[in-house]
C-alpha cells in the first residue's frame, strides 16, 4: 500500500513538473514568436470584427432588433419572425423562385464548360487554342453591372438591337427585360455569356495532366476519338466534375444575388424575387430588421446544410472531401 | 500527335474549330459593339443597326458625360478604392498568412479553423450591416475597403505558397538579427512578388467591381463608385449626367450609356492582359491543399 502511495506520489509530482515544464515552454514559444503574434493582431481582429460579431448578431433574429439599443440590449422574443415567416404564402414563392434559378442553372449552365472545354482539348493547334481562351476568359471579370448593362442596352425595346432584327423580322417586339416570361432566360443566359469560359479553365487544367502515353497505348489499340475521349478523357475529369457539382449542390440556394438584384423590376418580382433579395428589400428598405435576419438566417442555416451534407456524400464516393 | 486523317475525323475538325470560333466571337463582340457605338455619330445612332465600326466618329457623348463632375467623380471614387483598397487587402493578407504558414506556431490551428469556419457560415446582410454601422463606417469609403479587407480563401492560398518557401534563407536572415516582421518584409514578399501581383490584380478587379456594397453602406451620391452609377444611368434611365447647359438634342441616350459601360470596362479590360498570365497560375495555387 505505502509502496504505491509513494508511487502515486512521485506520478503525481512527476505530471506537476511535466505540467510546469510544459508551460515554460510554451511561455518560451510566446516569447520567440512575438513579432509573430504581433502580426496576427490585424488580421485576427478583422474576422473578430467582421465575421464573428455578425455570426453573434443573428441572433437578432429572435429579438425585436432596435439599432439604439444594439444586439446584446435588444428584447428576446423567440422564435417569432421564423414563425410569420413560414406562415406567409410569400415563402413558398420564394422557395420556388430559388430552386426554379438554382435548376435551371445546373441543367442549362453546368454541362457546358465541360463540353467547351473537351471541345478545346481536341485542338491541336496551340496558338488558335489560345486564342479562343483569351476571348472567352474576358466576360467573368467584368462586373454583373456591366453585363446587365449590356443586356439592357442590346435587348431592349427602345433601340436595342435584338428588338430592331426582330421587328424586321416578324414586325414585333419582345420586351425580354420586363416580362416575366423571359426573366429566368435572361438569367441564364447573362450566366452562361459571363461564366462559361472561366468556368474550362479547371476542367483544362485537369486535362493538362492526363499522361500523353495514354492516348498513344489507346491508338495503337485501334480505339478512335471517342473511344479516347470515352475511356481517358472523361475518366481524368470525373473526380473535378463530382467536386464541382458537389459545390454547387452546397450553394444551391445562392442565386446569384447581384445580377438577379439589378434585373428585378417591379412587372417581374413573381418570378425573380429570392431569398436574397427579400431579405435586403425587407431589411433595407422596409426597416424590419430582425425579420430579415430571420430569412437570412434560415436561408444560411439551409446552406450549410447543403455543404456539409453535400461534402459527406463526396466522401461516400470515394472521392476527397472538398473542407 | 497525329490523328489519322479519316473523313469524319476532318469534319469534326472543322466543327470544332467553327464552333469555338463563334464562341469566342459571342464573348467579344458586345463589347466590340458597346465601343463602337459610344464613338458613333449621333445620326449614325439614329438610323439604327448593327454598329461595329462607326463610319462617322465622335466624341459627343465623351464630351456630355464630361460636361459636368458626377461621372468623373465616381470614376475616381473608383480609382481610389481600388488603389488603397488592394494595398489594405495585401498587407493585411500577408501579415496574417505569413505567421500561419509556421507549423511551429502556437494556436495556429485554432485561427485556422476559424478562419475556414467563416468560409461556410456568415452573419449575413443584416448583422453584416449593423456592424459596418456601428462603427460609423457607413457612408464612408472605408467601408468598401476594410469590411473586404481580407478573402478568406485567398487568405489560405498564400499561407500555403508561403510555406513552400524553404525556410533556411529565412533562418539566415535571422541569424543577420532579423525579426520575423523584417524577414517577412525583406525576404518572404520580394520572393513573393508573382504571387502578390496575382492576388494584387484580383483583389482590385473586385474593388472595381464593388458594386452591392456601395448600395448597402452608401447613400450619399457624392460617394457612389463607377459601378452604382453605371445602374442608375443604364438600367434605372434615370439622372441626367451631362451639364444643364448641355444641348442634350444633340446626344443619342443610346451612345451616352454606351459610353458609361466603356469607363466601367475599360480598366479591366488594359489589366487582362496581365491578369491573363497569372490566374492559371493562381487557380493551380488554389488546388494545392495545405
Amino acid at each position: 500500500m505505502r509502496s504505491n502511495q509513494a508511487v502515486a506520489a512521485a506520478g503525481f509530482q512527476g505530471k506537476r513538473e511535466l505540467r510546469l515544464q510544459r508551460r515554460k515552454l510554451l511561455l518560451r514559444d510566446l516569447v520567440r514568436d512575438r513579432w509573430m503574434y504581433l502580426m496576427l493582431l490585424p488580421g485576427v481582429l478583422y474576422f473578430i470584427v467582421f465575421k464573428y460579431v455578425p455570426m453573434y448578431g443573428v441572433t437578432m433574429a429572435f429579438q425585436d432588433y432596435k439599432p439604439y439599443l444594439g444586439f446584446f440590449e435588444s428584447p428576446w422574443v423567440g422564435f417569432k419572425h421564423f414563425e410569420r415567416f413560414f406562415s406567409e404564402t410569400h415563402f413558398w414563392t420564394l422557395f420556388r423562385n430559388t430552386i426554379v434559378l438554382a435548376l435551371y442553372n445546373l441543367i442549362f449552365f453546368f454541362p457546358l464548360p465541360i463540353v467547351l472545354a473537351l471541345m478545346l482539348n481536341e485542338l491541336r493547334r496551340e496558338r488558335f487554342k489560345r486564342f479562343v481562351q483569351t476571348l472567352i476568359y474576358i466576360p467573368h471579370f467584368v462586373s454583373w453591372v456591366v453585363v446587365v448593362g449590356i443586356f439592357y442596352m442590346l435587348f431592349t425595346t427602345e433601340n436595342g438591337i435584338v428588338n430592331e432584327l426582330l421587328y424586321r423580322l416578324t414586325g414585333e417586339k419582345i420586351a425580354f427585360l420586363l416580362e416575366k416570361d423571359w426573366f429566368r432566360t435572361m438569367i441564364v443566359s447573362q450566366t452562361i455569356w459571363k461564366e462559361v469560359g472561366w468556368g474550362t479553365v479547371i476542367f483544362l487544367a485537369a486535362l493538362a495532366g492526363v499522361d500523353m502515353q495514354q492516348y498513344e497505348a489507346a491508338r495503337i489499340d485501334g480505339a478512335n476519338r471517342w473511344r479516347q475521349l470515352w475511356h481517358i478523357t472523361l475518366p481524368a475529369i470525373r473526380s473535378t466534375i463530382i467536386i464541382l457539382l458537389i459545390l454547387r449542390l452546397g450553394n444551391f440556394l445562392d442565386s446569384g444575388f447581384e445580377q438577379i438584384f439589378l434585373m428585378i423590376t417591379p412587372t417581374n418580382r413573381e418570378v425573380s424575387e429570392v431569398f436574397d433579395t427579400y431579405v435586403y428589400t425587407k431589411g433595407m428598405t422596409q426597416a424590419q430588421y430582425s425579420y430579415s435576419a430571420a430569412v437570412g438566417l434560415f436561408k444560411s442555416f439551409i446552406g450549410l446544410i447543403l455543404v456539409l451534407g453535400s461534402n459527406w456524400l463526396a466522401k461516400r464516393f470515394g472521392e476527397e472531401g472538398v473542407y | 500527335m497525329r490523328q489519322d486523317r479519316s473523313w469524319g475525323n476532318r469534319l469534326f475538325d472543322l466543327l470544332n474549330h467553327t464552333v469555338l470560333f463563334l464562341v469566342a466571337i459571342v464573348c467579344v463582340l458586345p463589347f466590340v459593339y458597346v465601343l463602337a457605338v459610344s464613338f458613333a455619330s449621333p445620326a449614325e445612332v439614329a438610323r439604327g443597326g448593327l454598329i461595329l465600326w462607326p463610319k462617322q466618329w465622335s466624341m459627343v457623348s465623351y464630351q456630355y458625360i464630361f460636361s459636368s463632375d458626377t461621372l468623373p467623380r465616381s470614376l475616381l471614387v473608383s480609382v481610389y478604392i481600388t488603389v488603397v483598397g488592394t494595398l489594405i487587402n495585401l498587407a493585411f493578407t500577408s501579415l496574417m498568412a505569413y505567421p500561419l504558414s509556421k507549423p511551429r506556431l502556437r494556436g495556429r490551428n485554432p485561427i485556422l479553423l476559424g478562419v475556414l469556419i467563416t468560409m461556410l457560415f456568415s452573419g449575413g446582410m443584416i448583422p453584416t450591416y449593423f456592424v459596418v454601422n456601428g462603427l460609423n463606417l457607413t457612408n464612408t469609403l472605408w467601408s468598401l475597403m476594410i469590411p473586404s479587407a481580407i478573402s478568406a480563401f485567398n487568405l489560405i492560398v498564400l499561407k500555403n505558397f508561403f510555406q513552400q518557401i524553404p525556410d533556411g534563407l529565412e533562418d539566415s536572415a535571422k541569424i543577420d538579427g532579423c525579426n520575423d516582421l523584417g524577414v517577412l518584409l525583406r525576404i518572404v514578399l520580394p520572393l513573393s512578388l508573382p504571387a502578390m501581383a496575382t492576388f494584387g490584380l484580383f483583389y482590385a478587379v473586385a474593388h472595381w467591381n464593388t458594386f452591392f456594397n456601395a448600395i448597402l453602406y452608401i447613400n450619399d451620391n457624392e460617394k457612389w463608385p463607377i459601378q452604382v452609377m453605371l445602374r442608375e444611368i443604364v438600367i434605372l434611365a434615370q439622372s441626367r449626367v451631362g451639364d444643364s447647359g448641355f444641348d442634350e438634342t444633340d446626344v443619342q441616350p443610346l451612345t451616352i450609356r454606351m459610353a458609361v459601360i466603356v469607363f466601367a470596362t475599360v480598366p479591366i479590360l488594359l489589366v487582362y492582359p496581365f491578369l491573363q498570365k497569372h490566374f492559371a497560375k493562381g487557380v493551380m495555387l488554389g488546388s494545392v491543399k495545405g
